[in-house]
Formats: structure tokens, C-alpha cells, sequence
């Protein structure tokens, strides 16, 4: 026996790399890439902040974690999966993307993403802009009242907010309320006259998802779960989102 | 009620379809951009409609999802939303019609930052539109071109 052997130190230490795969569903075949570059030449993200899909995918795979989770490039990437539509390997490197925003420091991440995910959590409306449930019906009984009266033909137009029972549950995304309230009347005209039976919901009525997009897990599923608990006491059978 | 393209007919204006990620390609597939385009077909008549390239599930995104409207990096977002662009462009359409909220604002965005022609228009609008129900309130995203089309109680208009 010799007195000292060669250690061969094991597999290096668990990376930003190996904490996505065992999170993501087939571990997002991350060990598969080809380095063919299809998913860059397909890619308008590629080139920003002198990144690339392909790039980061392979700085991961490097363990380069500093660098992957401090690059602005993983807030530029949309996360549109046309990447992945177009890899041979089906490589997930928007999972990749929205992990390592979850690296970030809360307070670090962009201000606008994270002050419309706050917004969405001061009420039970969701809006990334804040406005109460309150003023959500109020604006809508509003101009459903006006347009009754000025087009008479539509005067039994409704716009329902927490019907029990309605077929469909209908989020609006919270521009048309709030800032060009005119624009939610043509989406309801169609569904009059479609014959169609549908609601908003006082809470959870607001389609945007801003926690989404800052990659605070806990915040998005507390978004999601406003809406869709609304629409279940309700005993709604579809989910609409207009987004 | 039913709709249809008569009121294009002899204006023949021309619209391009941007198929959003989130419907499209991470959602309903191809299929569902098949119905989409039947709806824009029926609207505004199928020979008005010119295919952006590439299309469907095969979609470059427009630049304005996943956050990038409001992570602050404008400059960034406008240079991936100039391939978009530039696709628009090569329809040579009047209108891009969005089917959500993201695009909508993104196109319109870069329509208005690179100059382009084209407006960006909801598909609610031009479904009542040619229905002959669309008030003259609700024209917010219609070109000069269509503003004074079909109006409906035009005394309404403020
Ligand atoms: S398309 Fe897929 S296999 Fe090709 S370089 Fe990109 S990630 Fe790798
Ligand atoms: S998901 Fe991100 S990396 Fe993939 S094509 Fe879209 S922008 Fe590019």
C-alpha cells in the first residue's frame, strides 16, 4: 500500500447549474446543448448586454455562477421559449433564465418590475397599478351605465362583477380600467352578443402578473391563488385572460 | 349578427398578425393561431391580410414580455423589438393587430420609436368595427383611415 494515494476530488461543488436541474422538469435536458447555435441565430436578445442564449447556457455549464447571476442579460430575455422551439435538444434556457433572476436580491432587481409586484400585493385586486377593488367596480358600473343610455341598442349589455355561477371568469388587464376605461366596452359588446355568460371577480379581477416576471416564487403563486380562489367561490368553470 | 369584411372591401386595408409567445407557442400552438387568423380573416377579409415571416409558433417575440416593459433597460428593449420591427416593415401592412397586452404596448412602442406607418390595434376593436358597433370613443388605436369608418352613433363622439 502506498503511503499516499492521489485523491481525485469528486464532482466540484454544487453550482447555480445543479440547483436548476433538479428543480426543472427533466432537469431542462441542461447537459445536452450540441453548442450548435441555433437557439442564438433565433434569438433578438442576442447580443444585448454581450450576452447570448448560447453564451449563458455555457457559462452556466461552466460553473461561472458569479457572472450568471449578476449579468443585466437575464432581464432582457423574455423568456418567449423560441429558444427552446428551435433547439434540437429542447435545451430550457428560459428556466435557466428566470432561476437566476431569483439569485438576485430583491432589492436589486429592476425597481418598475418590483414596485408593479408590490402594487399587486397591497389589495386583493392584483393590479400592477394599485387600484382598489372599490374603484375597479366603480369605474365599470360607470361607463357600462354610460354606454347603455348613449347606444340604446345595447341596453341590456351587462358587465357582471361576482356572479355566481357564470360560465366564464374574466380578468381584465388593468390599462383599460384605468387609464382608457373606453376600451373595455368593445370586448364586452362582443360577449353580449355572443350570448356569452361571464363575470369579472372583485378580487383578483387584474390579468397582469408582475411577481411573475420578478421571479418572487412566493408573491406570483400568492397573485395566482387570489384569482383563481375567486373564481372557484364563485363556481366559475373557465378561466379568461385576456393578457 | 354575424361578421363580416364588406366594409374593407373597397378600402382595402391591410393588416399583419404578431401571434403572442404566450398564446401561441408556449400556450395553444399552431392551432390556436389558426383560429386566430380565421377570426382576422373574417374581419377584415383574407386577401387584406399579409403573414409576417416567420409566423405561428416559429414567432420572434416582440420584445415586451416577461418584464422587459418595465425593467427600466428601454434602449435594450427597443433594439430586440427592431427585428420585430423590421418584420412589420417587410409586410408593408397598415395595421399590426396584437391579440395581448404586452405586444400591444411593445408594437405600438416601436412603431411610434422607429417611425414606422403602421398602427397597432386590438382584435376586439376590428371585430366590432365590422360589425358596425364600434362607437366613436373606442377607436383609440384606429389609424386616420378607419377613425371615420362604419361609426356607430356618431353623435356620441366627444
Ligand atoms: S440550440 Fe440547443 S443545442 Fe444548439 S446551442 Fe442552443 S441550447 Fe445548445
Ligand atoms: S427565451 Fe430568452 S434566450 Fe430564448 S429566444 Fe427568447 S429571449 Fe432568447
Amino acid at each position: 500500500m502506498p503511503e499516499s494515494s492521489i485523491t481525485i476530488k469528486g464532482k466540484k461543488n454544487s453550482s447555480f447549474i445543479d440547483t436548476v436541474k433538479e428543480i426543472i422538469p427533466e432537469g431542462g435536458n441542461l447537459n445536452l446543448c450540441l453548442t450548435c447555435g441555433a437557439c442564438v441565430s433565433g434569438c433578438p436578445a442576442t447580443g444585448l448586454a454581450d450576452m447570448d442564449p448560447r453564451k449563458f447556457l455555457r457559462m452556466c455549464a461552466m460553473g461561472l455562477d458569479e457572472e450568471v447571476t449578476t449579468t443585466p442579460w437575464v432581464w432582457m430575455c423574455t423568456m418567449c421559449q423560441r429558444c427552446v422551439y428551435v433547439c434540437p435538444m429542447k435545451i430550457d434556457i428560459p428556466q435557466l433564465v428566470y432561476n437566476a433572476r431569483a439569485t438576485w436580491p430583491r432589492d436589486k432587481r429592476p425597481s418598475g418590475i418590483r414596485n408593479s409586484c408590490d402594487m399587486a400585493l397591497r389589495n386583493d385586486s392584483n393590479s400592477a397599478m394599485g387600484t382598489a377593488p372599490d374603484d375597479f367596480i366603480f369605474v365599470v358600473q360607470d361607463v357600462l351605465e354610460e354606454y347603455r343610455e348613449s347606444q340604446p341598442e345595447f341596453k341590456d349589455m351587462v358587465a357582471p362583477i361576482d356572479k355566481q355561477g357564470a360560465h366564464f371568469f374574466l380578468n381584465q388587464n388593468s390599462r383599460e380600467p384605468v387609464t382608457e376605461p373606453d376600451e373595455l366596452v368593445p370586448l364586452w359588446k362582443i360577449l353580449h352578443l355572443a350570448g356569452v355568460d361571464w363575470t369579472y371577480g372583485s378580487k383578483g379581477w387584474a390579468a397582469e402578473n408582475y411577481c411573475l416576471f420578478l421571479a418572487d416564487n412566493d408573491s406570483w403563486e400568492h397573485v395566482t391563488r387570489v384569482s383563481a380562489n375567486q373564481a372557484n367561490q364563485l363556481g366559475n368553470k373557465v378561466f379568461l385572460n385576456t393578457e | 349578427m354575424k361578421v363580416n369584411s364588406d366594409w374593407n372591401k373597397e378600402l382595402g386595408v391591410t393588416f399583419t398578425i404578431q401571434d403572442p409567445c404566450q398564446i401561441v407557442r408556449k400556450g395553444f400552438g399552431d392551432a390556436v393561431a389558426d383560429d386566430l387568423r380565421f377570426v382576422i380573416e373574417s374581419v377584415v377579409g383574407k386577401e387584406n391580410v399579409i403573414e409576417m415571416t416567420p409566423n405561428k409558433s416559429n414567432n420572434y417575440c416582440c420584445g415586451g414580455g416577461g418584464g422587459f416593459l418595465q425593467s427600466g433597460h428601454t434602449e435594450e428593449r427597443r433594439q430586440y423589438g427592431k427585428i420585430k420591427f423590421n418584420q412589420i416593415m417587410a409586410t408593408g401592412a397598415d395595421y399590426c393587430i396584437t391579440g395581448c397586452h404586452n405586444c400591444h404596448a411593445q408594437v405600438h412602442d416601436i412603431g411610434h420609436h422607429f417611425g414606422g406607418a403602421f398602427s397597432t390595434v386590438h382584435i376586439w376593436t376590428l371585430i366590432c368595427l365590422s360589425l358596425g358597433i364600434l362607437g366613436p370613443n373606442e377607436r383609440a388605436y384606429l389609424g386616420d383611415d378607419l377613425k371615420e369608418v362604419n361609426v356607430f352613433h356618431p353623435e356620441t363622439a366627444l
